[in-house]
């Protein structure tokens, strides 16, 4: 099952030019749909942006807030959103997000993402039943490893899960930058599905080794920590959006962020997070209309920089 | 967590400040008037410290211990625990806490009320006034509603903060073992305001290092006395 890995500079950088026709989004969005990008594994086409649950649907017992999430669900799925993250050490988010989806009906698009998170990799197994009792669904689309914890116990679990169909696809997590060398180990001497990563505006580690890795090794990408926890959006929103975002059909920070992140080739998906439905749409307007090209990209990140 | 040390307060909090204010505010509307007995057995706690006497030290223990194993239990493991995980180990904490009370004030009678330096005496009585007094208003006065208010025998800080008060006028030397949970609390808990930008997150940490020195400097001159 390892691939053998034998990546050179020349091989990245061919990966890289190459990688928008290996993974191409399907074009322009259709109107109102978001456009796509396909894992490789599989070839199965998800739409670039998708719907975290970190601290924004931990929200407990709390009936208003838990209708309050509904709606950011409700509004996700009508823009033509799938993937929906969560993970056992959110609080109460997966319970939120099973509330949801009961209210909901279940929408048959949903692709249900989680993490299992638990040092002893003989619970794993209990704990991702537990997970999927709390969001009320037969079984996760992709069950990944929370921040590397237990790795090496929880992946053939996993594996063996994926095998017997009682998962889609298998994943490892790390965010804040942190990990990244046994990340990148891992991602050479694993047949991972996916990856997730923290990638944005300011936080660009993942350029160096692993989306460029991700795109060698046909493994697909979800980006985490889009907007720094806000940050991002509370230090760009100081500043006017330059005009030339309009090139690429930006009208807001948000989206300006977000196009950055998908149109990276190696990118499958960006997962903000949020408890307002206007935020919701606005983010899932980034995967409409144009996105930036490399040079573009470029530009993006120099303009931010010097704010 | 792995290499947990690398991440910031603000990297470990699993809760917005509003879920967590809206936490205290249904917990409050639940439990209505409930609020009104715990400021009254507050109220009690200070006419047991005026009569004075190992009797009225007992019954201070046993008020002390019965709302630190309310707040284990109704606030930390019924509610907190919703959005924090962690949240399990501080009801754990509380209840050992409730029980130190109960068995070294309440059955040891250790919080026998005894002449104290007139220094430590009104640090304790402030701490504890403000713990019973102050700090329900604190909220409303930062521009947070008044059904969020955070009450002794209720929510944790209060607490916390008046049985530092207590620890420093009951018993002739500092019941040191009952110490150490109220004082951690103090600082998770400003850690978790910090966390979440509350202009007030320092106020608890620092009243509960001041009842630590004050407690360290009275011991500290009791020993040189004895010599």
């Amino acid at each position: 099952m390892v691939k053998p890995l034998n990546i050179t500079r020349r091989r990245l950088l061919g990966a890289i030019a190459a990688a928008p026709l290996l993974w191409p989004t399907r074009g322009l969005a259709q109107p109102g749909r978001p456009a796509t990008r396909t894992i490789p594994s599989s070839g199965e086409a998800i739409p670039l942006v998708g719907l975290g649950s970190w601290i924004t649907f931990n929200v407990g017992n709390d009936r208003a807030a838990r209708d309050a999430s509904t709606e950011v669900m409700r509004n996700f799925f009508q823009a033509g959103g799938r993937l929906i993250d969560s993970s056992p050490m959110y609080g109460s988010a997966q319970e939120v997000i099973g509330y949801g989806l009961k209210m909901l009906g279940r929408p048959s698009d949903l692709f249900a993402a989680d993490k299992v998170w638990i040092a002893d990799g003989a619970e794993g197994r209990a704990q991702i039943d537990k997970s999927r009792q709390y969001w009320g669904i037969p079984r996760f689309d992709l069950m990944q490893v929370h921040n590397l914890l237990s790795w090496q116990a929880h992946l053939p679990t996993l594996f063996a899960m994926k095998a017997a169909k009682q998962l889609r696809y298998v994943g490892i997590t790390t965010s804040h930058g942190r990990r990244h060398a046994e990340l990148a180990q891992i991602m050479t001497s694993q047949p991972l599905d996916f990856v997730q990563l923290t990638y944005n505006l300011f936080d660009r580690e993942a350029e160096q080794r692993l989306l460029p890795l991700a795109l060698e090794r046909g493994i697909a990408v979800i980006v985490n920590r889009p907007f720094q926890r806000g940050d991002l959006l509370d230090r760009l929103g100081r500043h006017p959006l330059p005009p030339w975002a309009a090139e690429i059909d930006c009208s807001s920070w948000a989206q300006f962020a977000l196009k950055f992140i998908i149109a990276h080739p190696a990118v499958t998906c960006a997962i903000p997070a949020t408890t307002s439905v206007a935020h919701v749409r606005e983010n899932m307007g980034a995967a409409a209309g144009r996105l930036p090209d490399q040079a573009m990209r470029m530009r993006m990140a120099a303009y931010v920089a010097k704010l | 967590m792995s290499e947990w040390w690398t991440y910031d307060l603000h990297d470990l909090l699993l809760f917005s400040s509003r879920t967590y204010y809206r936490l205290f505010e249904l917990y409050n509307l639940e439990l209505w008037p409930l609020q009104l007995l715990t400021l009254a057995l507050g109220v009690a706690l200070l006419a047991l410290w005026r009569r004075g006497g190992e009797r009225a030290g007992r019954a201070i223990a046993v008020i002390l211990a019965a709302a630190w194993l309310w707040i284990a239990w109704g606030f930390h493991w019924q509610r907190y625990a919703s959005i924090n995980w962690a949240a399990s180990y501080f009801a754990l904490a509380f209840a050992l806490e409730a029980l130190l009370v109960l068995w070294l004030g309440g059955v040891r009678g250790r919080f026998a009320i005894a002449p104290v330096t007139r220094f430590r005496q009104r640090v304790g009585l402030g701490l504890f006034l403000f713990a019973l007094l102050v700090f329900p208003i604190m909220g409303p006065l930062l521009g947070r509603s008044w059904t969020q208010a955070e009450v002794f025998g209720m929510a944790p800080d209060p607490t916390a903060l008046a049985t530092l008060g207590i620890l420093l006028f009951a018993g002739v030397r500092p019941v040191w073992w009952l110490f150490p949970i109220p004082v951690a609390w103090c600082l998770i808990s400003g850690a978790t305001l910090w966390a979440m930008g509350s202009p007030d997150f320092a106020i608890v940490p620092l009243a509960a290092l001041l009842a630590v020195s004050v407690a360290v400097g009275s011991a500290v001159r009791q020993a040189r006395d004895v010599r």
